[in-house]
Formats: structure tokens, C-alpha cells, sequence
């Protein structure tokens, strides 16, 4: 039964979004769902720390007849991370959109969508078939998509269109590379894919298809067009989970793709190529977070900047790079920096969300003297912003110590320029929001009580403690890894 | 010979249909010209031999996906929305290129396959007598890859929920769609009398057949669909209000019983595993809730969110 966590994982939220679907659940129940799906993602990475990593096959076929599911270190901490964050966001949810006397579009709506979204998202982190990844993403672009409309304001729904645009398009060229693959070589599975020989044309076409389509899903540069409107457009717990979670799951997928089934496919140049993507979108985003009036344009541009980060991967870990002694931690930097970034970019949204609500308007003015009138907020937003910028002793600050070690040793300056720069542009660009924190003249219309104030606090202390108790998530991280890591934290 | 004309013909027909909606002087035109697309690839598949992606690719890719984007474009034609100007040449010509790019690079990854390659089909082939259907397709479908198609009729589901969520929130438990009216002794009245039952018959049949011949729940369900749509379009029978909870258990039915069947055999010991015995009667029992819940959600598609009452 324990080895069934993960199936459950899916299960259980996609039970509770159809039991949604039909009547919105009193608070209990979505309390209850809550604490079951955190406690079986509990089960799930115990169950992984301790007899390692493992498939499940669906249904009792075998691949590459069947579809499996895969369980490691890697898509452990991103189920545990999706767990955290999505119970945050449904606790954070609960005041706006629970318990009307009436059932109303938004009150009904948000909830199936949320869990849906948690649903898709384990089932992408736990895929281990092409096709099922597939069919995952669709779910979970479809279900984030829904989400970026539910305000009823033109230019939600034109960021909707847009995002579907982006996302349609990064699908089908991600289903026209995997077809290419199956028509080539039989199998849908990523183990099996791992053993066959991927080279030739076919191979490159099918890898350039699937990169550049889970890239614009990632909104990575210059596919980022999309995000900010979608990302500040949405309500808050939606942006929250958008920002921080979503664009993670086709990132997960690129690493899959590039680390397990292709790893000796890319060349030098489409390694430097990506990487030098990763960093255009560290700079831009933050010149452009740095020039917003609005507080959660500022956050979702912050994003695009952050995301930048993940792709650095692939100059630092990828390729030949894959046999030495600083790829596991690039490695794990990266992947250390998409769980640091999920749970500090969901905290502050969510703070971003409680300052807009309470100040009853978006600019950044809002945060005018918070720390008078809402400490914990500003608390929260502080934190996150340690994250964010990459300072000691935050999670993010040990991914990018990972990243820019990782720079060095290989002798790639030029990124470990690019980590520090993003690092000082992203003090830039959330200091003119922080200082504010300090004016005087708050202008605050509506009372926020402190138990709402909590959920974002809660999720940046967790976002600073990866920093401080960073070696059993790194350790954990390495799960299943086919290549040992024993280098890159001493 | 004759047969590798018609080869010919038909690919050149799907090109130049393809090309025509695409550049299409108007969005309806671009819209007829998809719907005969939808139809020329189907005929396409029923040459391949694979004729259940025919009946999916008419009954959803042409049928459905036609009647959707008339109606959107007769409601943007409602609404008084002009059509953009024609994109500048220079968006053209690049996309062109783009486009043609793809198309050359895809030509040649498909060059370097082996054009014997059989895919997965001998291993379907071999585990066929296991899956408890005969139906090789419905065997991938709802035994060896049920976990896609569980998560595909969820897809629909999320469709649906997004289509509703975009409802003007006074409208919020009304019907969906504007009130149908057409006169009672008109053609559509005598064909809303007439094909129903027939329809009925067909679409379940469809349905019920899937196990062992070409046919299945999406495709059955798809005429079901069509079934109620055209009761609801002669003004016979009105859609009931997206709040009732008749209409939202319809919806959820399929991948319900879809889930319920996943939970029960992961608290056995195997996430989705059909028990060779009772595969078969599973299936059915599968096929049977998602042909409601698909010909349910996909007309709410086509009606549309609410847009009248609540009374």
C-alpha cells in the first residue's frame, strides 16, 4: 500500500476536484484533502529516501506496452515542493473564494482548477513515458489556462488567448519530436529511450522539436511574452501557483529528456546556444521587473529572470560536461534553484496578493509603510526576496553557490558573471518595492488578519530553511541520479 | 497503379485544403476549409486502414471542432467584431519561411525512418488475448495505455470547467447558450423529431461495438452529442440549468467511474490494472460512463456558458 503513495498522489486530488466539480466542498473537506495528499507526499519521499528510487508500472504492463511511472529524488522534491506550495495557496484561497451563501463563477470555479493543477502537476512529475508527458502537460496547460481567465477583466482573457498561443504551440512541436522518436525507435518509455542509440537526423530534428516546444512552455527567452500578463493577470493564489509550480513541470521534462534520454546527443554549440537563452532571460527579465509600476507585474518578471537560471544547466551539466566532477552540482544547483524559486516566488505573490487586497490597488505604492500596518506581509516579502536575490543563508543562495562553483570549475567564466549580475539586478528590482516597506503613510482600506498573513510567511521561512538544512535535499535530490554526485557542497 | 493516383489526388487535395484554410481571405472561409481538411484526413485514415482514428478524426477533428469554430465566428459576427487586417507582408513571409523550415526538417527526419518499422504493434499483437477486448485500439486505449486516456477524459472535463468560468457572473446558474427557437413545422423541427432516435441507436451501438470492432466512447460519444445538440437547436428540449446536479454528475460519470476503477485496483496491489477476467465487463463499464460524460461535456461545449437566468 505505501509503495501505491505516489499513484495516490494523483488519485486523491483528482477525486477531490470532481467531487468539486459537482458541489464545492465545505472547508473540512478541503482541509481533509489537503492533509491527505500532503501526508501520501510525505509517504512518497520517505518511501524514496529509504529503498531509493523506483518504477511503478500502470496497469501491470510492462514497458515499453505500458506506461511507467517514475519515481527518484528529483521528481520526489518536486512532488513534495508542489505539495507545500499548493496547500499554502489552497489555505490562502480560502477567504476569497470559499463558503458564499451562493454559489458563485469565481467561488465555484477556482476550487476543481486548483486541484486539478495539483493533480496535472504530480502526474507530470511522476511520468516517466513521453507520450504520458504529453498528455499531462496538455492537462495542466488547459487547467492553469482556465485559471489565468477567471478575472473578469479584458486583459485577463487576452493574456489567456496568448498563453494559450505559446502553449499550443510548444505542445505540438513537443508531440511532433516524440512521434518522430516513436517512429524511430518503438518505445515511448524514458528508460528504454535511454538505451537506444539517438543519433542522425531524425534524432536532432526530434530534440530541437521538443526543446523548443517545453521551452516555450517554460517561458523561457524569447518565448517569455506570455507569462507576465498571464502570471499578474490571474488572482493571486492562481499567480501563485503559476509562477512558482507550473513552469517547473516542462523545465522537469527538458531534464528528463536531456540528462536521461538523450545525454550524449547535443553538441557543444546548442548547449552554449540555451544557456545563452537562460542568461538573456536573467537580464531582461530584470531590467523589465526593475521598470514596472505594477507590484505583480514586478513579481511575474521576476519570474522570467529566475527561470533564467534553470537553463544554465545545460552549458554547466549537459554534454561532455555530464562526465565531470562539477556536473552534479550544476546539476543539483539547478534543480535546488526550481525548488527555492517555487516556494519563494509563491510566497511573495501570495504576500503581493494580501498588500494589493488590503491597499485595494496594484501599483507599487501599495507596499507604502507595511511594516507599520502589516509586519508579517512584509516579513514574508523580505524573505522571499533573500531567496529571490540569492543571499545567504536562503535555498537560493545554495543553488546558486551550486551554479557559479560549477562556473568555475569548468572554467565557463561567462555564467559565473551572469549568476553574480542576476544576483545584484535582482536586488535592484526588489528593493524599490522593499524600501517602500519602510515610508511612512500607509493607506490601508481593508483589515487582513493574521492568520492570512501566516501562509506566506510560513512559505519563505521554508524557502530560507532549504538554505540552512540544505544537505538532506541535496542528498535527497541525488536519488536515482544515474551519474554518483558526491562533489560540489562541501 | 489506380491506387497510388488516388495516393496522389488525396495528398494533394489535403495540401491545397490545408493551404486554403490557412490563408483564407476570411475567417469563414478558413473555417469551411478545416472542416473539409477533417474530412479529406479522414478518408485518408480509412485508406491507411486505421479506422478508428477515421471516425475520431470525422466525428471530433471535422464534426465537433467545425461546429465550435462556426459558432464562434458567427458570434463574433453577432457581437459586430470586424476581421484584423491581413497580417504585414513582412509577418507573412516570415511565418511562411518558418513554417517551410519545419516542413523541410520534418521531411527529412522522416527520410532517415525505416520505412518497415512497425512501431509497438506486434507487442499489442501478442498481449491482445490478455486485454480482454479484441479490438486491438480499444485494448491500447483503455487497458495498456488507460492511464493517457483517464487523463485525456479529464482533459474534457477541464474544458468544460473553463468554458463555464468564463461565464458573465450574473448569468452564473442559468442555461447555457441563448434560447434555440425554430418553427415548428420547419426542417429542423422535422429532423429533431425524426433523427433522434435513430442517432441513439447508431451512437450507442458505436459505443457498445468499440470492445471488438472500430468505435469506442469518444466516437459514440461524439453522436450522442450531436444527438441532444439537435434537440436543443429545433427548440425541443432545453438544456438544464449548469448548476443542477443532475447535468454536473453526467459530466463527471465517466472519469469518475474511470478513477474509481484506477483507486480500487492501486489499493490491490496495481494502479489501473484490469484483472484478465473481468477486463472485458470493466471496459464496458468505463465505456459506458465516459460515452455520457463525453456526449454530456461536449455539448456544453458547443452551448456554450451561461447566457441567460438565473430564474
Amino acid at each position: 500500500m505505501i509503495a501505491m503513495a505516489p499513484v495516490f498522489c494523483i488519485i486523491v486530488p483528482l477525486a477531490a476536484a470532481f467531487a468539486s466539480v459537482v458541489r464545492p466542498l465545505p472547508r473540512p473537506l478541503v482541509g481533509l484533502a489537503i492533509l491527505v495528499v500532503l501526508g501520501l507526499t510525505g509517504m512518497t519521499v520517505a518511501e524514496v529516501w529509504q529503498q531509493g528510487a523506483h518504477r511503478i508500472p500502470v496497469g501491470g504492463w510492462q514497458a515499453p506496452l505500458g506506461i511507467a511511472l517514475v519515481v527518484d529524488g528529483l521528481s520526489g522534491a518536486l512532488l513534495a515542493t508542489t505539495a507545500l506550495v499548493m496547500t499554502a495557496v489552497l489555505l490562502a484561497a480560502l477567504p476569497e473564494f470559499a463558503d458564499r451563501d451562493r454559489e458563485t463563477r469565481k467561488g465555484w470555479a477556482f476550487w476543481p482548477l486548483a486541484f486539478l493543477v495539483w493533480a496535472a502537476l504530480n502526474a507530470a512529475f511522476l511520468s516517466g513515458d513521453l507520450f504520458n508527458i504529453y498528455v499531462s502537460l496538455e492537462f495542466l496547460t488547459l487547467a492553469t489556462l482556465a485559471l489565468v481567465s477567471l478575472e473578469e477583466t479584458a486583459e485577463a482573457l487576452e493574456a489567456a488567448m496568448r498563453y494559450a498561443l505559446f502553449a499550443l504551440f510548444g505542445s505540438l512541436a513537443y508531440l511532433l519530436g516524440v512521434v518522430l522518436l516513436y517512429a524511430a525507435h518503438g518505445t515511448l518509455d524514458i528508460a528504454l529511450l535511454s538505451q537506444a542509440d539517438l543519433q542522425g537526423t531524425n534524432s536532432i530534428v526530434a530534440a530541437a522539436l521538443i526543446t523548443t516546444g517545453l521551452a516555450a512552455k517554460t517561458a523561457l527567452f524569447p518565448f517569455h511574452a506570455w507569462l507576465p500578463p498571464a502570471h499578474a493577470g490571474a488572482p493571486a493564489p492562481a499567480s501563485a501557483m503559476l509562477s512558482g509550480l507550473v513552469p517547473k513541470a516542462p523545465f522537469f521534462v527538458l531534464i528528463r529528456f536531456w540528462f536521461d534520454v538523450a545525454p550524449d546527443l547535443p553538441g557543444e554549440a546548442a548547449l552554449q546556444f540555451i544557456g545563452t537563452l537562460g542568461a538573456a532571460a536573467i537580464v531582461y527579465g530584470s531590467v523589465l521587473a526593475m521598470r514596472q509600476t505594477q507590484l505583480k507585474r514586478l513579481v511575474a518578471y521576476s519570474t522570467v529572470a529566475q527561470l533564467g537560471y534553470l537553463f544554465l544547466i545545460f552549458p554547466l551539466a549537459g554534454g561532455d560536461g555530464l562526465s565531470q566532477v562539477w556536473s552534479a552540482g550544476a546539476w543539483t544547483g539547478a534543480t535546488f534553484h526550481a525548488v527555492s524559486h517555487a516556494l519563494a516566488k509563491a510566497a511573495m505573490f501570495l504576500a503581493a496578493g494580501l498588500v494589493v487586497h488590503a491597499a485595494g490597488h496594484d501599483r507599487v505604492s501599495a507596499m507604502n509603510g507595511l511594516t507599520q500596518s502589516m509586519p508579517m506581509t512584509a516579513f514574508a516579502f523580505g524573505l522571499a526576496s533573500v531567496t529571490i536575490m540569492g543571499l545567504p543563508p536562503s535555498g537560493g543562495f545554495v543553488a546558486k553557490y551550486l551554479l557559479l562553483t560549477a562556473a568555475f570549475s569548468s572554467g565557463q567564466f561567462i555564467w559565473a558573471a551572469v549568476i553574480v549580475a542576476g544576483g545584484v539586478l535582482a536586488a535592484g528590482y526588489v528593493f524599490r518595492p522593499l524600501s517602500r516597506t519602510f515610508f511612512h503613510g500607509h493607506v490601508q482600506t481593508v483589515a487582513v488578519p493574521r492568520r492570512q498573513q501566516a501562509v506566506p510567511l510560513t512559505l519563505a521561512a521554508l524557502a530560507l530553511l532549504l538554505g540552512i538544512v540544505s544537505s538532506a535535499p541535496y542528498a535527497f535530490l541525488q536519488t536515482g541520479r544515474p551519474i554518483a554526485a558526491e562533489e560540489g557542497l562541501e | 497503379m489506380i491506387e497510388s493516383v488516388f495516393d496522389i489526388l488525396l495528398c494533394a487535395l489535403i495540401v491545397g485544403v490545408a493551404l486554403a484554410a490557412v490563408l483564407g481571405p476570411r475567417l469563414f472561409s478558413s473555417v469551411v476549409f478545416f472542416i473539409v481538411y477533417g474530412l479529406f484526413l479522414s478518408v485518408a485514415w480509412t485508406h491507411l486502414g486505421a479506422f478508428d482514428v477515421a471516425l475520431a478524426e470525422a466525428a471530433i477533428g471535422a464534426g465537433l471542432t467545425g461546429v465550435l469554430l462556426v459558432a464562434a465566428v458567427s458570434r463574433l459576427d453577432r457581437l459586430g467584431v470586424k476581421e484584423p487586417a491581413p497580417a504585414p507582408p513582412v509577418a507573412r513571409v516570415t511565418s511562411a519561411l518558418a513554417a517551410g523550415g519545419l516542413s523541410g526538417a520534418l521531411v527529412l527526419a522522416l527520410w532517415s525512418l525505416d520505412p518497415d518499422g512497425t512501431g509497438l504493434a506486434p507487442v499489442v499483437e501478442a498481449n491482445l488475448h490478455a486485454s480482454g477486448v479484441r479490438n486491438p485500439v480499444t485494448a491500447v486505449l483503455l487497458n495498456f495505455r488507460a492511464y493517457d486516456t483517464l487523463i485525456e477524459s479529464v482533459v474534457l472535463l477541464v474544458a468544460l470547467v473553463g468554458v463555464w468560468s468564463i461565464a458573465d457572473e450574473r448569468h452564473w446558474g442559468g442555461e447555457p447558450g441563448l434560447r434555440q427557437h425554430a418553427r415548428p413545422d420547419g426542417v429542423l423541427a422535422t429532423f429533431g423529431r425524426l433523427l433522434p432516435p435513430l442517432g441513439l441507436l447508431v451512437g450507442v451501438y458505436i459505443v457498445w461495438t468499440g470492445t471488438d470492432d472500430p468505435g469506442g466512447a469518444f466516437q459514440g460519444g461524439t453522436i450522442l452529442a450531436a444527438v441532444w445538440l439537435l434537440l436543443a437547436m429545433a427548440g425541443l428540449s432545453d438544456a438544464p440549468a449548469i448548476t443542477r446536479r443532475r447535468l454536473r454528475l453526467a459530466v463527471i460519470a465517466g472519469p469518475g467511474v474511470f478513477l474509481a476503477v484506477a483507486a480500487a485496483g492501486a489499493v490491490g496491489g496495481g494502479f489501473l490494472v484490469l484483472p484478465t477476467e473481468y477486463a472485458k465487463p470493466l471496459i464496458q463499464e468505463i465505456e459506458a460512463g465516459l460515452a455520457l460524460s463525453i456526449a454530456a461535456t461536449l455539448a456544453l461545449l458547443v452551448l456554450g456558458p451561461p447566457q441567460r437566468g438565473p430564474r
